[in-house]
């Protein structure tokens, strides 16, 4: 069943409904590219604006299919969270990685290339490359 | 030596100097952060106490290495993975010994330093934590004391500082007169180091 393993894709954000709104966002204009997993991680746990590792590891862990998974931040300490979890080296899923794109376009770039069933490095390559685009 | 007693009491007497500095580091965060830092720090450190209290780790290192996942998890701000890498860098540089010298403890803390340098991407002059943390690394040797008063000599040292890190670099120069809220922690943190010695573990509430 190659073909269920797709890249996993998980939005960080200090924002709950930041993260789950690119996650809809991202997974409606792929074209409802069902079998990519979009896990959102916003804000803390209860509820409050922030980063929680807990979450993060969560969303990891439900969007990890075995091809491995891209993680994209929104900023400060989205990022840093994401980086000292891949430090750690036992919280996060094997073959996670951290993504440096712009959280918005790159999430839909992410999304739209692992819903071709394309491999970790070309979803990265995908959502590095939406820093490119210009908008004037 | 410095046992794992030490090391309990030294996160012990850094949570009750947050909770008692919390409304100044928040103070602090409003002029040029986003008003969480005392808030932030406190719910870390009391995480914190709470975890020593419920897994009493056997080790000085495994006390680090508890402290720093603790804030990791319930910080909610880049303080928790700056700090939860410095803890956690020193404490597995210390190792499983039961017993570390002083020297050893400079040595963790300084691999702490270089983790929080490399995850946040800061050097010193950069009005962060690393302002308060690297000149106090340096200063251990002379004791505790030397190290408490170097941190906070080396965070006061930024209310000149523009910032170039973090939400207060967005400012530009209007972070310059302000000291950093992270500095001002990172103080209070080895600040405690001295309080732990004394075989004292704050009062705070």
């Amino acid at each position: 069943m190659s073909d269920e393993r797709v890249v996993g894709i998980v939005l960080v954000s200090h924002s709950a409904e930041v993260a789950a709104s690119v996650a809809e966002l991202a997974k409606s204009l792929a074209g409802g590219a069902a079998p990519v997993p979009v896990v959102p991680a916003g804000g803390r746990e209860d509820g409050g604006v922030g980063t929680s590792s807990e979450l993060v590891a969560a969303a990891a862990a439900s969007a990890d299919r075995g091809a491995g998974v891209a993680v994209l931040t929104d900023l400060g300490s989205a990022v840093l969270t994401v980086k000292a979890l891949l430090a750690e080296g036992d919280e996060l899923p094997k073959d996670t990685r951290l993504v440096d794109a712009p959280f918005v376009e790159g999430a839909v770039a992410a999304v739209v290339t692992a819903a071709t069933g394309a491999g970790l490095d070309a979803v990265e390559a995908a959502a590095r490359d939406a820093y490119d685009y210009r908008k004037v | 030596m410095l046992d794992t007693d030490f090391f309990r009491r030294w996160m012990t007497a850094a949570a009750a100097s947050v909770d008692r500095e919390a409304e100044r580091l928040t103070a602090l965060d409003s002029a040029i952060g986003d008003a969480d830092h005392g808030s932030n720090m406190q719910r870390g450190f009391t995480a914190v106490r709470t975890a020593l209290e419920k897994e009493a780790p056997d080790t000085p290192g495994a006390v680090l290495i508890l402290a720093g996942r603790q804030l990791i998890s319930t910080v909610g701000g880049a303080s928790g993975p700056l700090y939860g890498t410095l803890l956690r860098r020193a404490g597995k540089a210390l190792g499983e010994a039961a017993e570390v010298s002083e020297e050893q403890l400079a040595e963790a803390l300084r691999a702490g330093v270089e983790g929080v340098k490399q995850l946040g991407g800061a050097a010193p002059g950069d009005k962060t934590m690393v302002d308060a943390l690297m000149p106090a690394v340096e200063a251990l040797g002379d004791g505790f004391a030397a190290a408490g008063a170097a941190a906070e000599q080396g965070a006061e040292a930024t209310t000149p500082l523009q910032a170039r890190k973090g939400r207060a670099s967005y400012l530009g120069e209007r972070s310059i007169g302000h000291q950093d809220p992270g500095a001002t922690s990172s103080a209070l943190l080895i600040a405690a180091l001295a309080e732990a010695a004394a075989g004292t573990e704050g009062s705070g509430e």
